[in-house]
């Protein structure tokens, strides 16, 4: 009997992360950080290509911040390296590896005042009273705060000292600029708003980044990678589509907040489930596993035609409806996704069935 | 942590092991039987018995007189509070010797009293016990008022709401909260009191004696060291169990409670009750903290033909026939300023240390250390200058001739305030400041420069000013090692008051208005620079 997780290497997305291309900026090989007996990250290997912009995606305490420490200098691994351009960082201190942080409520300097905070790092690098104003100035304006620099920190609203924190991480140049969860302060429209602003600057300036985030959207919207943490190790990497396509796990499908996973064994073009025959793309590897339908992919049907359920709930998404489903005969819940006008109501009994192109096989 | 510990090791440890050792093994054999035979002397228990009661009675008193002060200042707005608020802290910072001499001229023979209703109270109890409540007003006022300032009214409101009377939300919601912060104020006043020397040793006369009292004048007076010994050990009992009980709700207080900013919790009286509380608090203010200090500095000006510079002219006459100073005693000025600047110096280089040390390490050996740099405020101070000249005399280490053996007793006593002062601004400071600046390529010497040293140049200040001002007023220990061309203030004064004669006491007058005035300036200068978001203070 063939497993689902043996089907690497046969045409599927790829499941470990394999380097993109050969010029790394950032190679971290076999990383693990304990705490006590917990491992915070469990050797972990990622490659950063220079120019790439890389989203580490996890919950909370799933080690994406001990991550960017452990690149920082601020947390020495217990075991694995860290490479920056080829170098091994072993020994190396946190001032002078020429990486920048953001911090995640930002670390302005109360004492100082915008420019003062912007022009720290280019000071610690002994760098003169006009290249620093003139820096200052070009960045500030690049952030969007031209003409902010004798303001206090403290006057500053969030939005506003996430840039300052943004333009005084990327005064000096750092070869690697890390983001611990960019935008986690600020509201829905604004975090919307910077995250393209953001993608926009980068791509300008051709810097390398490493964020970490616990929030999908943002992570989506910004990578050109996408890495998926849980517990302490990778647990799927790839091009964002990739990912929201085709998550690799069940954990990475539920943390991406598809719900509609079931046991399933494959044989041929279907697959052999409580909820009935579904349907599975060309191709699949055979045998028993667990299966996803994205709620795109549960269709209804009239009761007679397909597996029969009920409305329980419905949760107003905006341009679609989320229509919660209980299936007659047991199993686990559904969710579908229904346009506005052909939304049944709350109670109704319902017929559903799927579609072959939006079910993923998943490992384990 | 290596220095301080060091410093206190030699400096305290080992003068005050030394001395009691000496006390109970003459001769090389331990005679702990002269223990039981000192604590079952009746004067001594009688010294015991009114060390006790009279500390009970001042804390007693004093949060009486001092928790409708500490709501006023949280709770009510009205101009001049911030001027008040360091006016009611100067006596803290007064030497002990200053407090006595004011009472004295206010309660004492030809004293404000005196002369106006032919009452004198310089022979009773209770001239100790009002110079106490003068003293440790502060205390109370800024340990409750500061922490009843933060408390969020919105606590009491939602009490109020949930159809609690204004007593009952009162009862039910505040006075737990602060009940550590009263328990906490309540044990320094305790401390403060139950080691009195100066005070009790000016006002008390023949008839009080308090446990340090009787320890300078067992050691100073009879040279019995055994019996100075025991006192000693006793009073470090007390001394010990006192703090340990004080860090134990100093550690309560610090659970959480939600604090917000006192700006936001005062506002104008409203009512006549609050207006009454305001008033009958000023009136306090005026009669109990002013009014000494008044008397003081008029009694210092109040010569034979008038008023007039008299005295003050006097100070700088050199011997005037008792053979008391070798000195003019306005050298005593200079003299205590030198020595205050080194002391200061010394207090805040190892006190910043062990405040350093206290913020980047945790655990319980940690909180033992932070309770051991509080027994120098408890722990008799005769002891410890007695110690000193005994131990200090000797190579490698032969500091008895050595100016500098002043500063390091009274660095000492310092060093408490300079801790407490400076911990909790370093504990304030987010260790993530650090991390970002040095990820923007500071090293860890640099960071330190750039982001700790600008966040605490302030509390450093106010640390310095309490050492300073401390070390001024040091007596106890000073009395002992001050050299007699040497004089410092404090003594200075108490050789004044112990000897006969109108120009004698004029005198002792105007050197205490002097050192009313040196410390009063240093402590209103610290009033303004203190911290903005400042937090609740210790003393």
């Amino acid at each position: 009997m063939t497993d689902f997780a043996d089907r690497t290497g046969t045409g599927g997305p790829p499941v470990a992360d394999a380097p993109p291309v050969a010029d790394a900026l950032l190679d971290l090989e076999g990383v693990t950080v304990r705490f006590g007996a917990r491992p915070a990250l469990d050797a972990v290997d990622l490659r950063v290509a220079a120019h790439e912009i890389v989203c580490v995606l996890g919950p909370s305490g799933s080690g994406k911040s001990t991550l960017l420490r452990v690149v920082a200098g601020l947390q020495t691994a217990d075991a694995g390296r860290v490479l920056l351009d080829g170098a091994d960082q072993v020994g190396v201190p946190v001032h002078r590896r020429g990486v920048g942080l953001m911090f995640q409520d930002h670390q302005l300097f109360p004492q100082r005042d915008v420019a003062g905070n912007v022009a720290f790092g280019l000071r610690m690098r002994g760098a003169g009273r006009t290249e620093q104003t003139l820096r200052v100035e070009e960045l500030l304006e690049l952030v969007g705060l031209p003409g902010a620099g004798r303001r206090a920190v403290a006057t500053l609203s969030g939005g506003e000292q996430q840039r300052v924190a943004l333009a005084r991480a990327l005064a000096p140049r750092p070869k690697l600029l890390m983001l611990d969860e960019p935008l986690g302060q600020l509201d829905r429209s604004l975090r919307e708003r910077l995250v393209v602003e953001l993608r926009q600057l980068f791509a300008q300036l051709g810097t390398t980044v490493l964020a970490v985030t616990h929030d999908q959207g943002e992570a989506f919207a910004l990578a050109d990678r996408v890495v998926v943490m849980c517990d302490g190790r990778i647990a799927q990497a790839g091009s964002p589509l990739d990912v929201w396509q085709r998550p690799a796990s069940e954990f990475v499908a539920r943390f991406l907040g598809f719900d509609n996973v079931v046991a399933a064994t494959v044989s041929g073009e279907a697959a052999d489930t409580v909820w009935g025959k579904v349907p599975v793309p060309a191709g699949s590897p055979q045998g028993a596993g667990r299966l996803l339908v994205r709620p795109a992919g549960v269709r209804l049907v009239p009761v007679a035609d397909g597996l029969p359920c009920t409305v329980f709930a419905r949760t107003f998404r905006g341009h679609h409806v989320a229509v919660q489903l209980r299936p007659a005969d047991g199993g686990p819940r559904l969710e579908a996704e229904c346009p506005l006008r052909d939304a049944p109501a709350e109670g109704a009994d319902v017929g559903v069935a799927f579609a072959a192109d939006e079910v993923v096989l998943l490992r384990e | 942590m290596a220095a301080p510990v060091a410093f206190f090791a030699l400096f305290f440890a080992y003068p005050v092991v030394a001395i009691v050792g000496r006390g109970l093994k003459p001769g090389g054999t331990w005679q702990l039987g002269r223990i039981a035979e000192v604590l079952g002397d009746p004067d001594i228990r009688g010294v015991l018995w009114f060390t006790t009661w009279q500390a009970v009675a001042s804390t007693v008193l004093t949060l009486l007189i001092a928790l409708p002060a500490a709501y006023v200042f949280a709770r009510l707005d009205f101009p001049g509070k911030q001027v008040l608020r360091a006016v009611v802290t100067v006596p803290f910072v007064l030497p002990t010797v200053v407090v006595g001499t004011a009472f004295l001229a206010m309660v004492g023979r030809g004293g404000l009293l005196d002369e106006l209703w032919g009452v004198r109270l310089d022979t009773t109890v209770w001239a100790i016990l009002l110079a106490h409540v003068f003293f440790n007003y502060a205390v109370v006022v800024r340990t409750v008022g500061g922490l009843w300032s933060q408390l969020d009214p919105r606590q009491e409101e939602a009490a109020r709401v949930l159809g609690a009377g204004r007593f009952a939300a009162w009862r039910r919601v505040t006075l737990p909260a602060l009940a550590p912060a009263v328990a906490a104020a309540a044990l320094m006043v305790f401390l403060f009191t139950f080691t009195s020397f100066g005070v009790v040793q000016i006002l008390g006369g023949p008839a009080f004696s308090t446990l340090e009292v009787e320890i300078y004048r067992q050691t100073a007076t009879f040279l019995d060291l055994p019996t100075a010994a025991v006192l000693t050990l006793v009073q470090f009992a007390a001394v010990g169990a006192i703090l340990a009980v004080h860090a134990w709700t100093v550690r309560r207080r610090e659970t959480a409670l939600k604090l917000v900013d006192p700006e936001q919790t005062s506002r104008r009286p409203r009512g006549a009750a609050q207006w009454a509380l305001l008033g009958g608090v000023l009136a306090t203010v005026l009669l109990l903290i002013l009014l000494p200090l008044g008397v003081l500095v008029e009694r210092s000006l109040d010569g034979p033909d008038g008023y007039g510079f008299l005295y003050y002219r006097a100070l700088r006459g050199a011997v005037d026939g008792g053979g008391a100073f070798l000195v003019p005693p306005l050298e005593a000025v200079w003299n205590s300023l030198e020595y205050a600047v080194v002391a200061t110096a010394i207090a805040l280089v190892v006190g910043g240390l062990a405040a350093a040390a206290l913020t980047r390490r945790a655990g319980r050996l940690v909180r033992g250390f932070d309770a051991l740099l509080m027994l120098p405020l408890g722990v008799s101070a005769v002891t410890v200058g007695f110690g000193f000249l005994i131990t200090l005399d000797k190579p490698p280490l032969d500091l008895r001739t050595s100016w500098i053996l002043v500063p390091l007793a009274q660095a000492l006593v310092g060093v408490p305030f300079v801790v407490r002062t400076m911990l909790p601004v370093l504990r304030a400071v987010d260790g993530r400041l650090r991390e970002a600046a040095a990820v923007l390529g500071a090293s860890p010497l640099r960071a330190w420069r750039e982001v700790d040293l600008p966040l605490v140049r302030r509390a450093l200040l106010v640390a310095a000013g309490f050492a300073f001002a401390v070390s001024l007023g040091e007596f106890g220990a000073t009395v002992f090692i001050a050299r007699p061309d040497n004089p410092t203030l404090p003594v200075a004064v108490a050789r004044l008051l112990g000897r006969a004669g109108d120009l004698n006491y004029g005198q002792a007058m105007a050197l205490s208005t002097i050192l009313m005035v040196v410390c009063a300036v240093s402590l209103l200068v610290l009033e303004r620079l203190r911290p903005a978001r400042s937090v609740s203070g210790e003393f």
